[in-house]
């Protein structure tokens, strides 16, 4: 290397000059826009801008010019540095967008690929609906109680005003533990579970008793000897036929849609003085389809009203036999079959299809109702 | 009960217009389950008609059939404009395949356009060489009855040809169908149901029931009442010389027909008529096989009766029995015997009509298994008011339509019982029902439905029910008569206000958490009925003191092959995946979550008869409850198949003895319980498979790979896995979670590898391990296990990442090493763990 000359003109230093800076950032820039891809971008960047290339070279010149020369010529090499360096970064992001543009691209896969690895599970219908029911009464307020299915005579029917004579009570209708005479039953009912609530405690007393129960009925396509209910029973001072009605309506609309009702009819249980039938209104046509021969609705069968369940004022003669004092507390109670809410409510045709444990069957019901 | 409108109407002064689903909603509102209304006779629509023969011919046919070809006179309207073939009065020629009938005889004549039952529509069409111009009825092809002997021939008097044949044969009438509810045993008769349909329209009712009755006197035959509680009342009246040949007159065959009985004779059709009548139900003797006096008894054991369907009926001492000096000749008030019966040549009837008390005649009739129309009525209870009325009402009918005269006397024995007032609160009704009723209301209803009711206070009433109204007991079955006749829809809708209550149990809350979690992980609920048999508990291997043998036993099951209460959800839960594999579901999992029965060891415990005027006392209840089995909650699960199914993402994985402990770990998670598994023995598992499960230290179940011969044995797929638990044993944890701290120094793992004996369990292992490394160990993952040439045979390597952490440093090397190096020395010392080479 030159030492400091002053005498040194820089128009003479060749590399210095301005004509051959210029040819240099000509040549480099050609070279970076050339760059196919990033590995020779890379070997282009050593050659233009590393310790061997021109510009390296022509900078090491600088010192060989006299001082006053020197800031004019760093200043126009810098400048030539820079534009090199810019190229190369507008290069180098040109081709990294290409090269994951491609990339990106090979790795593409066809999300519409089924994922069935494993099986979906699911509740049955008769124990969503149970939680379904107890949620709407909980929200009111009430509690939800359960009991054996193995009962006490007692219990399923002399607490509730069904006499020893009492047609139910025979081998026809009830299944009997050991023997007719053993006093224990398959519940016939949920009312026992009533029974069991008004004897530990004491009103006020507002709860839902969901649970199985049993019939010597076969299976067929509307009966099985084994099915669900869910029962209802209020206890308090001043309760009238008219709190049952409300919280029949607020049952009916919370299950089946808003400003759905029901109706009630003269009927009657032991238990239940006065009893009643509950209708419930179609919460498909909504009454639209009586008399309508146009739009006739299987639901209802054109009726305008399902037949849903009983219900009544619980008869004083169960309070008493609870050992609730029938002069202050009045109740009321009612009651409905699950599986024959979940036939007309989801159009389940066989009873056999609720019974059989058909994975297909339940599974299309998954977790809620 | 089946009410032809027309009856009703002679007893209730219905608007003429009325339709029959008017009247049936009006009795519905009452309380009355109409289910149907029957258009009896509406099928048969188009001319129908009276015709005359005026002659026929007889031909026999080449297919060996004898028609006849007959000229009709079926009334200038509707006769053809000449005559039928060859003769010359107006008529029409109908090809008739019957013979009953002879020239002059008047019949029923079905013209083209006609349609019968069956929608079998009525044309002139070409047969055995004639055109038929329209068809000469049957009572069958009308819908008439099961008649089809031959076609009908009515009285030469019942009205000319072209006559509206309907209205002769009385067609068309509309019926109601009703279901009676055990308390309104008078419903099951039209003089019941007339006084409803009455009072529901506010019309006037006449009572059939009230004759002009004989005065009491010297009876018409001897009858002796040796058990007055079983049978209050016992009256008869006879008739003598009536005509056994005397037909039953059409309206009142058709009547009983719409009534839903058959017509069988007329002494037969009249007693049915009153007992539907007046619902009282009446027995008819033929008096010249009577033998002596008639006397009401219980029978003795073992006495037998052939009752008239021709069943030889064996006797208990509780039935009750009309006997003559020849011994039984009725079951009373269920059926009578086949040795007095009314037959073709009864000239002299003594007539029944009695009381008999409710429960006894239930009883007789299940344990014969006899319900009968009678029974029906009995067991609801029979207006005891009527026996002498019915049987003169009878009587009066078979000399009418049979000739003969009715004997002089009565017989009666017993009476009418007294029913006491009851003390009603007059603002009973409004305050059980909610509706404003006022008094004059309330005494105006309760007498509408016949009670007698006295005022003697503004607020009270004396009410005394009718005699037909035994259900009338208690003060608030007055308060739904009452309601029931203002409507049940006036009772307005008002939401009750329940106190705030405690919501959703913590047991109801777990319950749900962990059914949801079973159903999350991909099993599907499939409860079945808890029931099983001896054979199903032989398939699952279970030893014979096993405590599930234990299990109580359904005196009337449906199956004889399941007559047990489960003791275990297996059985059940294993035919549903059987089933579903037979179905095509073989990868299939599936759970249930029920009662178990499990009866204590010994005798079973007799529940005591408690009474139910009063609550029972807290000792009664215990020894109530006592008697019933144990009825403890589990959860089951089984599975089959593929877990986990191949697919494109590559291999599936068969559903094994780990996924069904992996279930009761799914269990215990979302129970917020800690499982501790240990290998264990047990029936139906796999011995090599089993694990018993437990929380802390209660065994909870088992759970793991079915033992291979119970798989064979029922039938289930290769490598089935089940587990079963008890929900009630895992505990409630019912107090807060405790926040765990959370460190943010930098954690150090440390991974070692293990060697084992094959039967060192590698839970004892991690245990150990936990035990060894002190507080540092922030968690352990057992990562591999591998057994094979490198570890020596029976033996296992088991590699472990270990992770350490401290709360307020981040830990050195050293530290971390010298916690490893502890866990594997307890690991060591505790299994014979060594570090892997």
């Amino acid at each position: 290397m030159s030492a400091p000359n002053s005498q040194y003109d820089p128009v003479e230093v060749t590399p210095l000059h301005p004509d051959e800076l210029a040819r240099m950032r000509d040549d480099a820039v050609a070279a970076i826009r050339a760059a196919a891809d990033l590995t020779r971008l890379k070997q282009i960047k050593v050659e233009h801008t590393g310790d061997r290339s021109p510009l390296a070279l022509a900078n090491r010149e600088i010192g060989a010019l006299p001082p006053q020369a020197r800031k004019d010529a760093g200043q126009r090499i810098g400048a030539v540095r820079k534009e090199v360096t810019h190229a190369i970064q507008a290069r180098q992001e040109e081709l990294e967008a290409e090269r994951d543009a491609r990339v990106l691209l090979e790795e593409t896969v066809d999300v519409t690929l089924p994922w069935d690895r494993t099986p979906p599970g699911a509740r049955h219908p008769l124990s969503t609906i149970q939680e379904r029911v107890g949620d709407v009464f909980v929200s009111m307020g009430w509690e939800i109680a359960e009991g054996p299915e193995a009962e006490a005579e007692w219990l399923n029917f002399d607490a509730l005003n069904i006499g020893p004579d009492h047609p139910a009570r025979t081998m026809q209708d009830t299944f009997f533990v050991e023997s007719e005479q053993s006093g224990v039953v398959l519940r016939t009912h949920t009312s026992p579970v009533q029974a069991r609530t008004m004897l530990s405690r004491t009103p006020p007393i507002y709860v839902v008793c969901p649970g199985r129960t049993f019939r010597t009925d076969e299976l067929d396509a509307t009966h099985t000897p084994v099915f669900s209910q869910v029962e209802g029973l209020a206890v308090d001072e001043g309760i009238t036929m008219a709190h049952l009605k409300g919280t029949l309506d607020h049952f009916a609309s919370s299950m089946f849609g808003e400003g759905i009702t029901t109706r009630l009819r003269p009927s009657y249980f032991p238990f239940t003085e006065p009893s009643a039938e509950m209708d419930l209104q179609c919460f498909v046509c909504r009454g639209a389809s009586v008399g309508n021969p146009d739009r006739p609705c299987r639901t209802c069968s054109s009726e305008g009203w399902i037949e849903w369940g009983g219900c009544g004022m619980v008869n004083p003669r169960v309070l008493i036999a609870c050992g609730i004092d029938p002069d202050r507390y009045t109740g009321f109670a009612f009651g409905m079959g699950l599986e024959r809410t979940l036939m007309f409510r989801h159009g389940i045709a066989d009873m056999h299809d609720m019974v059989e444990g058909d994975i297909r069957f339940t599974t299309a019901f998954g977790m809620e109702i | 009960m089946r009410v032809p409108l027309s009856w009703l109407r002679e007893y209730a002064d219905l608007p003429p217009d009325v339709p029959a689903r008017d009247v049936a909603a009006r009795l519905i509102r009452a309380g009355l389950e109409v289910e149907t209304v029957d258009e009896a006779g509406a099928d048969v629509t188009g001319p129908l008609v009276l015709g005359r023969v005026l002659e026929y011919a007889e031909e026999t046919h080449g297919n060996g059939k004898t028609i006849r070809w007959c000229a009709v006179d079926v009334g200038p309207e509707h006769n053809a404009d000449r005559g039928a073939e060859g003769v010359a009065s107006p008529s029409r020629g109908i090809v008739c395949g019957a013979r009953n009938f002879e020239v002059g005889d008047l019949v029923v004549v079905c013209l083209p356009g006609a349609v019968l039952p069956g929608g079998f529509a009525i044309s002139a069409r070409k047969t055995y060489g004639h055109v038929s111009d329209g068809m000469i009825c049957s009572e069958r092809e009308l819908g008439l009855g099961d008649d089809h002997a031959g076609i009908i021939v009515l009285d030469p008097d019942a009205g000319s040809p072209g006559d509206d044949a309907a209205a002769v044969l009385h067609l068309r009438d509309d019926v109601l169908d009703i279901a009676v509810t055990p308390d309104r045993g008078y419903c099951l008769s039209v003089r019941g149901v007339a006084r409803e349909a009455a009072t529901a329209y506010g019309v006037a009712f006449r009572d059939p029931g009230e004759l002009a009755l004989p005065e009491p006197g010297p009876g018409d035959y001897p009858v002796v009442v040796d058990d007055a509680e079983r049978c209050p009342a016992f009256a008869t009246r006879t008739v003598t010389g009536f005509d056994p040949a005397a037909p039953s007159p059409r309206w009142l065959r058709r009547r009983v027909q719409l009534a839903g009985m058959r017509p069988i004779s007329l002494a037969v059709d009249v007693t049915n008529y009153v007992m539907m009548e007046l619902g009282q139900p009446i027995h008819g003797y033929d008096r010249d096989l009577l033998r002596g006096t008639i006397v009401v008894r219980r029978a003795e054991a073992g006495e037998k009766l052939t009752t008239l369907d021709d069943f030889v009926r064996t006797l208990e001492t509780d039935d009750l029995l009309i006997t003559d000096d020849s011994g039984p000749i009725g079951l009373a008030g269920v059926m009578g015997g086949s040795t007095t019966e009314l037959s073709a040549a009864t000239t002299s009837v003594v007539v029944e009509a009695a009381n008999f008390e409710t429960t006894g005649v239930a009883r007789t009739a299940r344990r014969h298994k006899l319900p009968s129309e009678a029974s029906r009525r009995f067991e609801r209870g029979v207006d005891p008011a009527l026996p002498v009325a019915a049987a003169t009402r009878v009587a009066q009918l078979l000399v009418e339509l049979g000739g003969g005269a009715i004997e002089p006397g009565v017989t009666l024995v017993g009476g009418l019982p007294t029913h006491p007032a009851v003390d009603i609160d007059a603002d009973l009704p409004s305050r059980v029902v909610g509706v404003d009723y006022p008094a004059d209301e309330v005494v105006g209803s309760l007498r509408a439905v016949g009670c007698t009711v006295d005022t003697p206070a503004p607020d009270r009433l004396l009410v005394t029910p009718p005699s037909w109204r035994p259900d009338l007991t208690d003060p608030y079955d007055f308060v739904e008569e009452v309601a029931r006749l203002r409507g049940y829809d006036a009772v307005p809708s008002v939401l009750p206000v329940a106190p705030p209550g405690r919501g959703v149990t913590v047991e109801q809350r777990v319950r749900r958490r962990v059914e949801r979690a079973v159903a999350a992980a991909g099993y599907v609920e499939a409860p079945s009925y808890p029931f099983m048999g001896t054979a199903e508990l032989d398939a699952l291997g279970l030893p014979d003191d096993d405590a599930r043998r234990r299990a109580s036993r359904l005196a009337n099951p449906i199956s004889d092959e399941q007559p047990l209460l489960r003791t275990t959800l297996l059985p059940g839960l294993l035919a549903t995946l059987r089933r579903n594999a037979g179905r095509g579901s073989v990868d299939a999992a599936v759970y249930e979550s029920g009662l178990v029965f499990r009866p204590e060891p010994g005798e079973p415990v007799v529940p005591p008869r408690l009474p139910v005027d009063r609550r029972p006392t807290k000792d009664e209840f215990e020894r109530l409850e006592a008697a019933l089995p144990k009825q403890p909650r589990r959860l089951a699960v089984a599975l089959s198949g593929a877990r986990e199914r191949p697919g494109w993402w590559g291999p599936g994985r068969a559903a094994s003895w780990a996924d069904a402990i992996d279930a009761a770990r799914i269990v215990t998670d979302a129970a917020g319980v800690s499982l501790r598994v240990e290998r264990d023995e047990h029936a139906p598992w796999h011995p090599g498979r089993c694990a018993a499960l437990y929380v802390g230290e209660t065994l909870i179940g088992h759970a793991g790979e079915l033992h291979p011969r119970v798989v064979q044995a029922l039938g289930l797929p290769e490598r089935t896995s089940a587990m079963e638990l008890e929900l009630d044993r895992l505990g409630v944890r019912d107090e807060p979670v405790v926040a765990p701290a959370v460190s943010t120094f930098p954690v150090a793992t440390q991974d070692v590898a293990l060697v084992v004996d094959d039967a060192v369990p590698a839970a004892d292992v991690e245990t150990a391990l936990r035990d060894g490394a002190g507080p540092l160990l922030e968690s352990v993952r057992l990562f591999d296990v591998y057994s094979g040439a490198q570890v020596g045979e029976g033996h296992k390597s088991l590699a472990y990442a270990l992770r350490f952490r401290a709360s307020d440093r981040t830990l050195t090397v050293e530290e971390t090493t010298a916690a490893r190096d502890a866990a594997v020395a307890a690991a060591g010392e505790r299994t014979g763990a060594t570090l892997r080479a």
